[in-house]
């Protein structure tokens, strides 16, 4: 990879047409919002149906700042342990029995501070992505499917959020030089705790227009036709609207054209689209409704 | 009007836009937005960044720090158009959604006629006794004088309901379980390094969530005050994990509503939020409409399930049932509680409850306090 030094974006246009040239196009909102995350330090909090974007919005802004992209996946029951700093028992303890064994040699007894000392160094620190994080300059820390964690995390998050900074009782405060640019994601199966959001800006990603998603195929997949890109975005908004399980994201249409592509297709015609659903439609209920329909649905 | 209305052009060079700005999340508050004072003091540090002139910005600058939730951002929009473009004369049309200020005192006096003019019939006149408490926990919701209501309402705030739990993948020290190495390590580390015994940590037990969908819909309409009450009790004793959506003719979710401490105010603001109270019941479509908005998300996921309906369905009975069926696949028990359930000569032949029967791992009555209490016991050790 080329270490460039990015100049830092000096307004929201400017940062538009930077994620722009890393393939994410943003609208005056989202660019906004980066922008303002960036200059005032906050975290961004993004909100919206799956698969418009709010994932693929930090890898985008990791590229423009040149930074280190850290992910943190949230699950239920995670913990600091997992999020922040483990030590890394094993060889901490074959440490202290090679420490035994040439102090045995030797007839000396131990002295326990040293022996505390050695143990408790940074070498057997285990980084987790909090911590990397906030040691590693450039970065961008994406805390995926915050919703997927518990109230105790989310308190947890908030402290590590707005001090920048993580204490371990055996070595000492660590800070963050530079604050890493903090991207948080939820699908709202859960509703976060005001407190977090209130640290955050708040961000809410609707799925694209037409247009907008059609400019997306283009500049993903350069190798996809206009004609097909243009079908492919018209008729992924019909579907979202024909109330389906689980309406098509972005990312299902980005497979979609991907998946027409590699079969062949130049247009989307009634066989292709039969041939491809599975790129676009991942329950079986909504095949089969729409499988009915598409005749109608890719006509006009 | 408040002072300082900006305009947003280019002539506007002088004035100083703050007091403009905060008059803006003024009118956000009293739109029932959460606006803080740390909110405010971002949306003026977002605006120093940006271009103060520039509508858009500071459309955005606002939307960004004001705004919490998506039920905010329509709020948000009406009133950043009323206050930074009133071309309609300045009439604003923001209504004050906050709810009245609670009552000083809660309905608690039952014998509150005492010593004056009765109103109530002979006979109907409730002493606050025990053998009153256990012929009214019997009674049916329904069918109670006003003096009962207030007496049941007493008899409710007292219910105790536990919340189920599941196994968490937290875990805490304990005697049993997979081993500990960090504290292992430093009990060993106490021994200058003789390792003598196993630590070890155990997994913990988190509340379950628990879903109460509640129908009312005209036929309902003698129950849904007092389950609106039942469901503020459970919500208050687990805040956390207990979501309550209302259906009718549409999905009305009055968890926040009923999360305020005070009955009465919490009952206020549920009624305000729900549009079709006593209307026609859709009950396949809102279904469908909560499964699809929360409960495949995860609302209902793992969660115990309860609905509370009598299953009257006008429309069709075959998309309740299959409502039914991706519920009963995502929930951990689904409850079906009937107020009709428990009367004699019941039986489940109703359209929507017969469609919803074979997706069903209860089926109660849910027509007086007694057989409330015993569905708190069920979802307890569901």
């Amino acid at each position: 990879m080329v270490v460039t030094a990015p100049a830092t974006p000096a307004s929201p246009a400017e940062l538009s047409d930077a994620l722009r040239a890393t393939g994410y196009l943003p609208d005056d909102g989202l660019a906004t919002a980066a922008f303002l995350a960036m200059r005032m330090g906050r975290p961004l909090f993004c909100e919206g149906e799956p698969g418009t974007g709010k994932t693929a919005l930090a890898q985008a802004m990791a590229q423009v700042l040149g930074a280190e992209l850290i992910r943190l996946q949230c699950h239920d029951g995670i913990d600091a342990s997992q999020a922040l700093y483990d030590w890394d028992f094993p060889r901490q303890l074959l440490h202290l029995r090679a420490l035994e064994a040439t102090a045995g040699a030797g007839g000396a007894a131990l002295d326990t501070d040293a022996v505390e000392a050695s143990l408790y160094d940074r070498r057997f620190l285990l980084q987790r992505p909090i911590l990397r994080a906030l040691t590693t300059t450039p970065s961008v820390l994406l805390v995926d499917e915050v919703d997927r964690a518990d109230d105790e995390f989310e308190a947890f998050l908030l402290e590590v959020l707005t001090e920048h900074a993580v204490t371990i009782p055996e070595l000492g405060e660590i800070r963050a030089t530079t604050p890493p640019l903090v991207v948080l994601t939820s699908n709202r199966t859960r509703e976060v705790h005001d407190a977090l959001k209130r640290r955050c800006l708040y961000l809410w990603l609707d799925h694209p227009d037409v247009q907008r998603e059609i400019q997306i195929l283009r500049s993903r997949l350069p190798g996809v036709p206009e004609r097909l890109a243009t079908q492919v975005a018209t008729t992924v908004a019909k579907l979202r609207r024909a109330e389906l399980l689980k309406p098509p994201g972005v990312a299902e249409s980005i497979d979609w054209a991907q998946a027409l592509q590699l079969v062949g297709a130049t247009t989307l015609d009634v066989d292709s689209a039969a041939a491809t659903l599975g790129a676009v439609l991942k329950y079986r209920e909504d095949a089969d409704r729409v499988r009915d329909q598409l005749d109608a649905l890719l006509a006009s | 009007m408040m002072p300082g209305r900006p305009v947003l052009t280019d002539e506007q060079t002088d004035a100083d836009p703050i007091p403009g700005l905060v008059g803006f999340t003024a009118v956000l508050r009293s739109a029932g937005l959460s606006i803080t004072t740390d909110r405010v003091a971002a949306f003026l540090t977002a605006l120093d960044e940006l271009d103060v002139t520039s509508r858009l910005q500071t459309y955005w600058a606002g939307r960004l720090t004001l705004c919490a939730d998506p039920d905010d951002l329509p709020r948000y929009d009406m009133a950043f158009d009323a206050w930074f473009d009133p071309p309609r004369g300045g009439g604003t049309r923001i209504v004050d959604e906050r709810p009245p200020p609670p009552p000083k005192l809660a309905s608690l006096s039952v014998n509150q006629d005492d010593g004056g003019e009765s109103e109530d019939d002979d006979g109907e006149q409730i002493k606050a006794t025990a053998s009153g408490n256990e012929v009214l926990r019997h009674r049916d919701l329904g069918d109670m004088s006003p003096a009962e209501r207030e007496h049941l309402r007493t008899l409710l705030a007292m219910l105790r309901p536990e919340p189920p739990t599941r196994a968490s993948r937290r875990l805490r020290p304990g005697r049993h379980g997979e081993p500990d190495p960090g504290r292992t390590l430093r009990a060993a580390l106490r021994n200058h390094g003789e390792l003598r015994e196993l630590r070890r940590r155990t997994r913990t037990r988190r509340p379950r969530k628990v879903v109460m969908l509640i129908d009312v819909s005209g036929s309902m309409e003698p129950y849904a005050d007092s389950l609106l009450r039942f469901a503020h009790v459970v919500v208050r004793r687990s805040p956390a994990s207990v979501e309550v959506f209302t259906l009718g003719t549409r999905l009305t979710r009055v968890t926040r509503e009923l999360r305020m401490r005070d009955a009465e105010h919490a009952l206020h603001a549920a009624g305000k939020a729900i549009p079709d109270w006593s209307g026609g019941t859709r009950l396949g479509e809102v279904l469908r409409a909560f499964v699809d908005r929360w409960g495949q998300r995860g609302a209902a996921r793992r969660a115990v399930v309860v609905v509370f309906s009598d299953g009257w369905e006008r429309g069709d009975t075959a998309m309740l049932g299959e409502q039914m069926a991706r519920l009963s696949r995502l929930a951990h028990r689904l409850v079906w509680v009937n107020p009709h359930a428990g009367k004699d000569g019941y039986a489940p032949v109703q359209g929507g409850i017969v469609a919803a029967l074979p997706y069903l791992d209860d089926l109660l009555a849910g027509h007086s306090l007694a057989t409330l209490e015993r569905l708190l016991r069920v979802v307890q050790h569901a």
